[in-house]
């Protein structure tokens, strides 16, 4: 460590506690209290990246979240790597390992740096003009651009670390802990309201707290001792909450907010183990207090970008927070005062200050005369037209500033340096107060942005609200935070303060050159290698509004969002266009405010929690019978039960084959069922499904298709009378909710005058559907009490049974074709009744089967699956369900739509049978269905909805929609594929036992 | 995020309601007696303004009841909630 880097005087850093650290495989040392940043520096290390595009060394520019260029892979290749880090936030800890982006082989050597020589031609727009052509090159193109464009590396394994959420409500929510949100805090809570003040450093205070100028004083005091004082008081009041480390992300409306709480990143690794690391917190509050500050502007002129320029204020930071001094050579180029108290910190500890380069022709401060009385040279109205150093800077050159600021002047003087401090002038951080909704109004006099209309109950205070001098500051505070708390008592007697800052600054966005635009390097965004040249550049494409600039440069779509440059691109935008500034407005500030993790995005919802799934009351048979699984909606449902090393081909032959031969038994569970009552249960089905129900008598079942008001299937199920004026729904698993809903809607908004009442029961009942020649003889055994014999319980009927005095409801019900039957039971029987089925089937070589082999039988009957056969667009006439449609109802939901212009057309794609010219070849769903194949473009007539190879009917069977389909039965149509057609004819969509033989066989 | 106060429940968070569409749209008692261009009035015609809405919303993590909502679309303020069947509120 170079020793006449590091000061020992700062209260931040504890000297006592050395920390090892590794940067680019190399080992550093650095104090607790450090960020990698300051570490970094005090090492005498600048250049710690390479830039996007051009790979220009490129090294530390501030000390926070507003950093563009210090952004590095932390944690190198651990399963905790991060990749887009800024150093600046990073608290160095023991072990920590990180490294440079976007370089290679190394920082110092970077072969990308190349395209530093070729940015002649690399201009804004570079790759949309270059790589257009041919079109279908794109995709060769893209992988090396892709690969020699460069952020960090994402992580290839599980994060090993523990985020979670957290809702948090409070009256008051003040964002940022310098001195106007401190204030308002003790404001707020002294008055009783629960305030929460957050702030994304570590420490509380702000800019203010390290502050120790004898030219701003509060009450005589100089400010961070008076400040140390507030803090200290305000943590002990009760009401007060205080979140360090905590970054507001995102303001949504209604003050609800979004901010990551870091609660381990700053601790070794090894204590890291079982503690949460990062934590979201949603917060509503009643009343939010923004006073985020305001972020420093660089100055925008020639080769503004190399390690060793830094903004001044952060110079200023580096010195007297952290103790180190960011170069031993300096110089600060300035517009306005601030870069003065960064002098007077650099003078205070001895640092050699070359030169200070202030635009301003006029002077008339006290700190800038005291600066002048230690013999530093100021050069009054001079710029810095160019700088020098590859890995560093070293020199730079000035020259006169012309009256008007348009040109420079007179002869070119060099200045040696190793640091050099920018100030540009302040940029209040209204990120959060535009996401919120908020307006923002342009402030002629200083150039910047401020609140205007506020969309909720906040408000803005300090710099972020336009504040920049501290008399200022406090003054406002104090009044606006009475108002908006409605208080009459401040806590804060008469406090005096003096500045010796005055608040003149001379703006110029775009510094004049010796040199024609073309043959500058002027960065405006330093993360995404923007120029001022490739701005204007746009405007000369005819760029006019600043959201297609911003798009076409790249301006202010890095990680950082351009927060230091944005205001200059504005600034140059409407230089170049001769516009107002404010009258293109601003590009949306977008959350987050600085890039979240996905862990804390996601919280605890990781692993099985993702995505919850429902499982049956039978799924632990299916599992431990070797069941695959397929998701249906949130259901986990047994897709099908492979033996002896099947493949799924193999299982679902087998298991459909038994299913017609003997018996099956397939887990129903997941229908969705609605529990329907009241006397108007009969008039309602009416109006919801297509079919006629008043005459369905006690004890009946019945199939039913529901629409949408547009005609279109939405929904099929069989419902049971239960009782005069009671019936149970079956629905498909995946639209039980949504069917729900739907019923629901129109019984509170259209029909209200309707005594009926829904109840979801779907999780309440385990249904077992055991199918087959031989389901009498097994269900029989099951519930011997139960009279089976067709004229007592004839198909589509339902009896009330018990199973070991257990009720159940049985239906008399099939999707299959075979003679079967549903069990109904209290779910927590369900497996056990399953199980009893399973013993009494043994003889019967009862075979369960899941989801595909239930597929395959119905469509061997040509029954369709609302979901896979339809897809919104088919009416029932265009399934073939006629039949299913009431002529005699008056109305019911959809029936006007049947008979629309577009409905009624003949050449609607409708449901038909497919069969394959060879019977062995199985289509693929979704594979497209035409006529001819000679036409060029080919007219598409339909695709296919299910395909099965039928182990019953030994072939090949499909269904399949097709334009007019309806009157091609016998046709000849072709399904091509990518190496062949395959010849299909149009069938009857029923394909096995039309007549319902199965259904009635005398068992 | 809305906080909306359901006219059954109280205030709760957005994440509890689903949106519904325009309010105050009733179904055709007599469907069949209308044209296809007077159904197709009902049945796609939506209003998407900027500024003063009136909106259908359902509590369906709650109460599961539909209530009308008037929202300033340009803003997200909500005006008023009320139940089905109310009339609206005069602007």
């Amino acid at each position: 460590m170079s020793n006449n880097l590091r000061f020992k005087t700062s209260k931040f850093i504890d000297e006592t506690y050395r920390v090892s650290f590794k940067f680019n495989n190399k080992t550093y040392f650095g104090f607790k209290g450090d960020t990698l940043a300051s570490a970094l520096l005090a090492n005498g290390i600048h250049l710690v990246g390479r830039s996007f595009k051009y790979h220009r060394p490129r090294g530390i520019m501030t000390t926070g979240s507003e950093e563009p260029n210090a952004i590095i892979q932390l944690h190198d290749n651990s399963s905790r790597t991060e990749p887009n880090v800024r150093a600046t936030e990073v608290e160095i800890y023991e072990g920590l390992v990180a490294s440079s982006q976007n370089c290679w082989p190394n920082v110092n050597f970077d072969i990308g740096g190349i395209n530093n020589l070729l940015s002649p031609i690399l201009p804004a727009g570079f790759y949309y003009k270059t790589f257009m052509w041919p079109a279908s090159f794109w995709e060769k193109y893209e992988y090396f651009i892709r690969k020699s464009a460069g952020l960090g590396k994402s992580p290839k394994v599980a994060d090993p670390d523990i985020y979670e959420h957290k809702y948090i409500h409070c009256d008051v929510l003040v964002i940022g802990a310098g001195i106007s949100g401190i204030m308002a805090a003790k404001m707020a809570a002294k008055n009783g309201f629960k305030t929460l003040l957050v702030d994304e450093k570590s420490y509380l205070g702000g800019s203010s707290i390290y502050d120790n100028s004898e030219f701003s004083k509060i009450n005589n005091q100089i400010t961070s001792s008076w400040l140390e004082k507030e803090i200290n008081e305000i943590s002990k009041i009760e009401n007060l909450e205080i979140k360090t480390r905590t970054s507001v992300a995102a303001f949504h409306g209604y003050n609800f907010l979004l901010a990551r709480e870091n609660l381990t990143d700053h601790l070794p690794i090894n204590q890291r183990e079982n503690k949460v690391r990062q934590r979201l917190l949603k917060i509503r509050a009643k009343k939010v207090i923004t006073a985020t500050g305001s972020i420093e502007r660089p100055l925008i002129f020639d080769n503004n970008d190399r390690p060793g320029i830094m903004l001044s204020s952060a110079i200023k930071k580096y010195i007297d927070l952290y103790g180190v001094a960011c170069g031993e050579n300096n110089i600060l180029f300035t517009n306005n005062d601030t870069a003065y108290e960064t002098a007077m910190s650099l003078i205070q500890r001895g640092i050699k200050i070359n030169a200070i380069i202030d635009i301003r022709e006029q002077i008339d401060s006290k700190i800038s005369y005291e600066v002048e009385k230690n013999n530093i040279k100021i050069y009054k109205g001079y710029s810095v037209v160019d700088t020098y150093g590859y890995r560093r800077i070293n020199k730079i050159s000035i020259m006169k500033l012309s009256k008007d600021g348009q040109t420079v002047i007179g002869d070119k003087i060099k200045l040696n340096c190793d640091c050099l401090g920018i100030s540009g002038g302040w940029t209040p951080a209204v990120h959060l107060f535009t996401q919120s909704g908020g307006k923002l109004k342009f402030r002629e006099e200083d150039q910047v942005f401020i609140p205007n209309v506020y969309p909720s109950d906040q408000i803005s205070i300090g710099s972020c609200n336009g504040d920049f001098g501290l008399d200022e500051i406090i003054k406002n505070t104090l009044s606006s935070i009475k108002k908006f708390l409605d208080i009459d008592n401040s806590e804060y007697k008469a406090v005096e303060t003096i500045s010796g800052l005055n608040q003149s600054k001379r703006n110029i966005w775009l510094l004049p050159s010796d040199k024609s635009i073309g043959k500058t390097k002027s960065f405006v965004d330093y993360q995404n290698d923007a120029t001022a040249k490739d701005i204007k550049l746009a405007l000369r494409e005819g760029f006019r509004s600043i959201e297609h600039v911003k798009r076409y440069t790249t301006t202010g779509m890095g990680t950082d969002q351009g927060k230091l440059g944005n205001m200059h691109a504005l600034g140059i935008i409407s230089e170049t266009a001769g516009t107002k500034m404010g009258e293109h407005g601003t590009t949306t500030f977008r959350p987050p405010y600085t890039p979240l993790t996905f862990g804390t995005i996601v919280g605890r919802n990781v692993g099985e929690f993702f995505d919850i799934f429902r499982r049956t009351p039978i799924h632990d048979w299916h599992v431990a019978n070797n069941a695959e699984f397929e998701n249906v909606g949130q259901w986990k449902r047994a897709w099908y039960y492979p033996k002896d090393n099947e493949n799924m081909h193999q299982a679902v032959q087998r298991e459909s084959k038994a299913a017609r031969d003997s018996a099956g038994i397939l887990d129903a569970s997941t229908l969705g069922k609605i529990d329907i009552q009241g006397t108007d249960s009969s008039e309602f089905l009416n109006r919801v499904y297509t079919n006629a129900w008043s005459k369905l008598a006690v004890g009946k079942c019945r199939y039913g298709l529901m629409l949408n008001e547009d005609g279109m299937v939405y929904d099929d199920g069989v419902t049971t009378r239960l009782g005069e004026n009671h019936y149970i729904m079956t629905t498909t698993t995946g639209g039980a909710a949504n069917v729900l809903g739907k019923l629901e809607d129109y019984l509170q908004t259209e029909w209200p005058e309707l005594d009926v009442y829904l109840s979801s029961v779907t999780d309440h009942y385990a249904t077992i559907s055991v199918c087959g020649p031989n389901s009498k003889k097994i269900v029989s055994k099951v519930i011997p009490d139960l009279d089976l014999s067709d004229e007592k319980f004839p198909h589509m009927s339902f009896k009330n049974a018990k199973i070991d005095n257990i009720k159940c409801r049985v239906m008399r019900i099939s999707f299959t074709g075979e003679h079967s039957y549903e069990i109904n039971i209290q779910a927590n029987f369900g497996k056990s009744v399953w199980e009893k089925c399973m013993e009494a089937g043994k003889d019967f070589n009862i075979t369960p089967y899941g989801t595909e082999t239930m597929h395959l039988l119905r469509a061997e009957k040509g029954f369709i699956i609302v979901g896979q056969d339809t897809d919104a667009t088919l009416t029932p006439i265009d399934l073939q369900m006629d039949w299913i449609v009431s002529k005699k109802k008056y109305d019911f939901i959809g029936k006007r739509s049947l008979y629309r212009s577009d409905t009624i057309r003949e050449d609607r794609k409708q449901l038909v049978g497919l069969l394959t010219e060879n019977p062995e070849e199985v289509l693929e769903e979704g594979a497209q269905i035409v006529a001819d194949i000679k036409k060029s473009p080919i007219e598409m007539l339909g695709h296919v909805t299910s395909s099965y190879y039928s182990p019953n009917l030994k072939k090949s069977i499909a269904l399949g929609v097709v334009k007019g389909g309806k009157n091609m039965l016998g046709q000849k149509l072709i399904i091509p594929m990518e190496n062949k057609n395959i010849n299909v004819t149009v069938a009857d969509p029923v394909f096995l036992d039309k007549e319902g033989e199965r259904l009635n066989a005398k068992l | 995020m809305f906080l909306i106060t359901c006219p059954f429940c109280g205030e709760r968070e957005q994440s509890e309601f689903k949106a519904g569409g325009e309010a105050h749209i009733v179904r055709p008692k007599q469907p069949t007696e209308l044209s296809d261009d007077e159904w197709a009035e009902y049945l796609f015609m939506r209003k998407n303004i900027k500024g003063i809405q009136f909106e259908r919303w359902n509590h369906v993590h709650g109460c599961r009841k539909w209530f009308n909502m008037v929202r300033d679309t340009s803003n997200d303020q909500i005006k008023a909630v009320y139940k089905m069947g109310e009339k609206p509120p005069v602007k």
